[in-house]
């Protein structure tokens, strides 16, 4: 099953020659409300992607569309060319992985225990634990820094180490598309930066394709290597940071007067925004 | 967390056991076969727990076989079957509303049932499979109702939960006027009928509950458990990880409404053994997760057991087990919620 589904990977991305999740010309839209109309979008295979606007800008609803728990109402999502609603949600799982923005995690369940029902698409009634999930589920907390916490309580952690371990889980899903939805919302400065490290790490180290939604456009410039700015259900600028994230376009977007500098850092793009206007 | 015991073959085939929910489940299986043993020797004609293994394996006195068969092991065998499918119809809910309180008796579905099974009562006459048939129609209509009331572009576990418990209230009002109806025989068979009991019960009770527990439980164990499991992380996080929320939901569901409404069927609504017999379990197992076959087990041990002692408890006055189960799970209830109060959570 596993080289099975290995090899259904490498036929479908033979297949097609464009970007393996695209969005064609979608309509979103909750019960009353229409957040985005005529939506499209593509994301870079192996790009570490990050989706930046305002608040109610659609960029959440954008990604809960690309990750298929939002059913466009019109237009289609694309994986590997083919629509994601028509394919079997199983095989999606194994392509495409999602870590939402808020997650429960059941009662007196141990990371370990966490890390493993990530496996959940990879098994069945009759394949409950291969030597494969028990390698991934080690490599996964490994590479999460969660190995040393891995009996603990996921009810017993700090914030920052259980974003660690939900990272994990999404990870043990073995996904080539990583798609994360706000990961730094309620964490502190250090911790936000401390996952944001660990996700450039993954998608440097394991070539995987990572789409974030960012509040903090410093942040989002200084990780992502494609930059996607939405307001009012558009995208308004695409393309690296460096050319998204000019003074004009922050004031266009976000409706901020400011001075875009370079970050001493990292030479990034650094907004300042301007001192208060009397 | 115990230590998973895995086995695996060259195939592929994989399954992890834990030793810890077996033994729990195995544990709770011998408590009910020991309390059935006992159970079918008392009463006005004791028989030894030897006679009573003798006539279970066919070779005991023509009269003891007659008084098993008859009229002790089809009443074990209910109360075995119906606590077992109110345990796993309870565990399954609990973890669909993600809360300790999503128990078919707080969420109005054996108050449906019991709608159903009143108005066969009162209204329509009839008894047995009539009396079936009406309380599944009602938990099967109330379970639709609160599916559709609670449903807003998917299924959130407090919303279930407060809606279930208005439409408990209603349903409750709706008990009270079906009663108000009746002439006083009827009264009198419809309120034993809704307290819970196990007298009198034969095959005839049994065979509806039997029949559907023989399709439904597998359906529950083998097919949506997994499913459930994910579920619990989320709708989201499931429907990331591959799970087809929307039908494993829907299959789970009607399983539970079914397997309560039966069971409320053969024994009428017998308090508090769906909502305890599944957080009893997990106490015991110490496993995360819905615990299905291990409430299933505890549900059975359970409510034998409490028909055993809703019998012998008072000499010469037998107490219908829905008295028994009823205290007992009121103090449980209340010690949970003081146990949560303890630990500081609301």
């Amino acid at each position: 099953m596993a080289h099975e589904s290995t090899r259904e990977r490498e036929h479908e991305r033979a297949e097609g020659g464009g970007p393996r999740l695209a969005g064609r010309a979608l309509t979103l839209a909750y019960e009353r409300r229409t957040v985005a109309e005529g939506l499209t979008v593509a994301i870079p295979d192996r790009s570490f992607t990050v989706v930046v606007g305002p608040n109610a800008c659609g960029k959440s609803t954008l990604l809960r569309a690309l990750a298929r728990m939002l059913k466009p109402r019109s237009g289609t999502v694309l994986l590997d060319g083919r629509d994601i609603h028509a394919r079997p949600t199983r095989t999606v799982a194994r392509t495409l992985g999602l870590l939402p923005q808020s997650s429960i995690a059941p009662d007196g369940i141990t990371v370990a225990e966490l890390v493993a029902r990530g496996r959940h698409p990879h098994q069945g009634l009759f394949r409950q634990w291969s030597r494969d999930d028990e390698r991934v589920v080690q490599e996964s907390m490994a590479a999460t820094g969660v190995a040393d916490l891995a009996d603990a309580y996921v009810d017993e952690l700090s914030g920052g180490q259980r974003q660690r371990v939900w990272i994990a889980m999404a990870l043990a899903q073995e996904t080539p598309l990583l798609l994360l939805d706000e990961p730094t919302t309620y964490l502190d400065i250090a911790h936000q930066i401390d996952v944001l490290d660990l996700c450039a790490r993954l998608h440097r180290e394991q070539g995987r394709t990572l789409v974030a939604v960012l509040h903090d456009l410093n942040h989002a410039a200084r990780y992502a290597d494609h930059l996607i700015a939405m307001r009012d259900g558009r995208v308004v600028a695409e393309g690296g940071p460096a050319e998204v994230v000019t003074a004009e376009r922050v004031e266009e977007v976000f409706g901020l007067p400011c001075r875009v500098i370079d970050d001493p850092e990292t030479g990034t793009p650094l907004v300042v925004p301007a001192a208060h206007r009397r | 967390m115990s230590e998973a015991i895995v086995i695996r073959t060259s195939g592929g085939f994989s399954v992890r056991l834990r030793p810890r929910p077996l033994a729990v489940g195995a544990a709770c299986v011998l408590v009910a076969l020991v309390v059935a043993v006992l159970a079918i020797g008392g009463g006005d004609y004791p028989m030894s727990p030897a006679d009573v293994v003798r006539t279970l394996l066919g070779r005991g006195t023509s009269a003891d076989a007659f008084i098993v068969e008859q009229v002790r092991l089809p009443r074990v065998l209910t109360a075995l079957a119906a606590g077992g499918a109110l345990a796993l119809s309870g565990a399954a809910f609990q973890a669909l509303a993600r809360n300790p309180l999503g128990s078919p008796d707080l969420l109005g579905f054996t108050q449906g049932a019991a709608a159903g099974a009143l108005t066969v009562i009162v209204v329509i006459g009839g008894g047995g499979l009539a009396l079936a048939a009406g309380a599944v129609t009602g938990g099967l209509v109330t379970g639709a109702a609160i599916y559709l009331l609670a449903w807003r572009e998917g299924l959130h576990g407090s919303r279930l939960v407060l809606v279930g418990i208005g439409v408990a209230a209603t349903l409750t009002g709706i008990d009270g006027y079906l009663l108000t109806r009746a002439n006083i025989p009827d009264a009198a068979r419809a309120v034993l009928w809704l307290t819970g009991t196990l007298d009198g019960r034969g095959w005839g009770d049994l065979a509806p509950l039997l029949a559907a527990m023989i399709v439904v439980v597998p359906i529950v164990l083998l097919g949506c458990a997994r499913g459930l499991r994910i579920l619990e992380m989320g709708d989201d996080a499931a429907t990331a990880l591959g799970v087809r929320v929307e039908r494993v939901r829907l299959a789970l569901l009607a399983s539970a409404v079914l397997l309560s409404a039966l069971a409320a069927a053969a024994t009428g609504p017998v308090a508090f053994v769906a909502l305890t017999a599944p957080q009893l379990a997990r106490r015991l197992t110490r496993e995360p997760g819905p615990n299905l076959l291990p409430s299933l087990c505890m549900g059975a041990a359970l409510l034998v057991t409490a028909d055993l002692v809703a019998q012998r408890l008072i000499p010469g006055h037998r107490l219908p087990v829905g008295v028994v189960t009823g205290v007992l799970g009121g103090v449980y209830l209340i010690g949970l919620l003081a146990g949560r109060r303890r630990a500081g959570r609301p």
